[in-house]
Formats: C-alpha cells, structure tokens, sequence
C-alpha cells in the first residue's frame, strides 16, 4: 500500500456508525415511515420477538433471538419491508408482560393489530382473546364461539397460528377431556403459563 | 425473495455509508448526512426492484445528500472553509488530511476513492456505486492515486 493509500484508509472506531444508525428508528417514526417496530425482550420464557405497526402489537414471537431473522423476513414480506428495530416503541408491551408475568396483571390493555390473520382464524383467535385470565376452555368451544363448532381441528391449526401468543391467550384453550394439547410455544411454555395463572396445579 | 427488512438493510450497509460520508464530509457534518440518506433510503424502499444493488443504490443517495449538506454550508458561508484549492494545500501541510486534499480532484476520481478507500469496498461494488465497468473503476482510482500523489509532492 503506498503512503497515499494509507493516508486515505480512515481512522474510525470498529463500528462507528451503531449509534447513528440507532437513532434512525425514532427519526424514522416522527416521519411517518415506521412501519413495523420491533424489539427483543428477555422473559421467564424465554427471549420474546415483539413487534407492532401504527395499530398495535402484531407478533408475538418464542425464541425470538434465536428466530429473529425468520421473523423478520415474515413481516417484511407480509405488513411492509419498512422493519426497525425500535425497543422504545414496545416499551407499553414489555411493562404489560413484566406486569403478567410477575401475577400483578391478569388483563392486557395494549391495542393488537390482527392483520396477520383473517377469516376463521381470526374469529377463532378473537374469541380466545375473551377467555380470562386463569380459566380454561376447548378448541370445540372456540370453534363454536367462531361459528363452525364441527371444525375442531381447524380451531386447532386457528390456535397453532395464534401470531400473538401470551396476550392472546391460547395456551387456555385444551383438549375436551382436559388434556393439555399442543402449544406453538412447546408444551413445557404451556404448561408454565397455566401454571402461572393457577390454572394448572 | 423480496426486499430485506430494512434493519438488515441498514445493519449491512451502515457502516460503509457512514465511512463514506466522513471522508466525504468529515466527521461533524457525517452523523447529520446518514440520517438523512437512510431516511430518504426507508423513503423509498418499500418501490425498490428487489434485485436492485441495494449497496450502489444508497451509496448513490448518500453522495446525493453529501453534495446538498456541501452547498447548505456553503451558503451558510461558516468559516469553514471548502475550497478545493485551499483543500489541496492542507493535504500538503498535514499529511493526514488526504481527504482534504481529494477535494481537490475531479469528482468522478475522488468519487472512485471515496468508494475504494472510505468505504472501503471491492472493485466490483466500486464499480457498481460508480455505473461503470470494473475496469474503468479500477483507471479512476488509480488516476486519482496519481493525481493526489503529484498534488502532495508538489
């Protein structure tokens, strides 16, 4: 390399640019071009994907350090590729899942943004969104409440797909007979939350 | 495949736009230049091609906004001086200000130096940020090599 070349490479810190890049998203918001928000928070279940647009949160994700770029991918190919990383913008969603978690909260008051679901998923997820805290129900019931009580199996896939796990609460819903059923999250998440909620000795 | 999320847009990219804008603009005015390429870039990105060269594409946005912050200080008239000349004859005196000294040049060659060097990319994304061929990147750095050498030696 010759003394030019040399002269010319800049002197910067190793990641210079992450702060600036870091006060994108809030500039980004003020201009009407956030999209969807997003942010990584620990929990006793683990690191949750967060994620919210103008309307409310969107997704609620397990695994989320782990699964970060597939969800992320999944929202910009579905709501709008304008995805920031803004963890001030679901601040309102983490103090209501501190408070849940710590028993201190049995109700969510965030606004949720369905636009990830639609049809009979949506009425099924809707109708789970109802069940209170601490209780239980049925995929047959949810089925009902969403007008076809014969698609029992369809309500289960409607939960399995339940983009909003914990707020909308379908680790309530089990099996008729009472056993517990399958969770997106896995069964032990499940478990742990019906636990939580004293619904589950 | 469409689009990237732009948080994997701007964590590839930040740092090469950023290094650019420096050397492009120095540090003070760098911070200022990026927010407003990127916001420009998010702007946008939701009517970009997806196989678009998404690294050419914001380096083309920021030389864009370097060039209107450039005559914002200008008109401003701060005492900070930009005259490529009075540039040329920093570059002499501090051997470190060879950014200043590039100044100087053509804007196609310090365009060229700026991509390989600040934001120190390959030949073929030189290339590709410039709208030319490999090769013809390859001619404009190394004439403005040539040329800078001559003006500090001088």
């Amino acid at each position: 390399m010759s003394e030019i070349e040399k002269a010319l490479a800049l002197d910067l810190p190793p990641d210079a640019s992450r702060e600036v890049a870091g006060r994108l998203a809030a500039r980004a918001a003020e201009e009407g071009l956030l999209d969807v928000a997003y942010t990584v928070a620990d929990s006793p279940v683990g690191p949750l994907f967060l994620a919210r647009t103008g309307r409310g949160l969107v997704e609620l994700g397990f695994e989320g350090q782990k699964e970060l770029d597939l969800y992320l991918d999944r929202l910009a190919a579905k709501l709008s590729p304008r995805v920031l990383e803004a963890p001030a913008r679901l601040d309102p969603v983490r103090r209501e899942l501190d408070e849940y978690f710590e028993g201190r909260r049995l109700d969510f008051d965030v606004p949720l943004d369905w636009s990830l679901t639609r049809g009979f998923t949506q009425r099924v997820l809707r109708a789970t969104a109802n069940v209170p805290y601490g209780q239980v129900s049925t995929y047959r019931q949810m089925a009902a409440k969403a007008g076809n009580e014969r698609a029992v199996r369809a309500a289960g896939n409607a939960l399995g797909a339940n983009p909003i796990p914990i707020v909308v609460p379908c680790h309530r819903i089990l099996r008729t007979g009472g056993s517990l059923g399958g969770y997106g999250g896995g069964p032990e998440r499940k478990e742990f939350l019906l636990k939580l909620e004293g619904a589950l000795e | 495949m469409g689009l990237p999320p732009f948080q994997t847009f701007l964590d590839a990219q930040r740092e090469t736009v950023f290094r650019y804008l420096v050397a492009m603009i120095g540090p003070d005015d760098a911070e200022d230049v990026f927010q407003e390429t990127f916001i420009s870039a998010l702007r946008a990105y939701p009517r970009l091609r997806p196989d678009s060269n998404l690294r050419a594409w914001v380096l083309t946005i920021a030389n864009r906004k370097a060039i209107d912050a450039i005559r914002a200080r200008k008109r401003r008239a701060l005492p900070v001086a930009d005259v490529p000349e009075a540039a040329v004859r920093d570059g002499r005196r501090e051997d470190h200000d060879a950014w200043g000294a590039a100044r100087g040049l053509p804007a196609s060659q310090r365009e060229a130096l700026l991509y390989r060097f600040a934001a120190d990319l390959p030949y073929s994304d030189v290339a590709a940020a410039l709208g030319t061929s490999e090769q013809a990147a390859r001619q404009r750095v190394s004439e403005g090599i040539r040329r800078l050498r001559k003006a500090w030696n001088e």
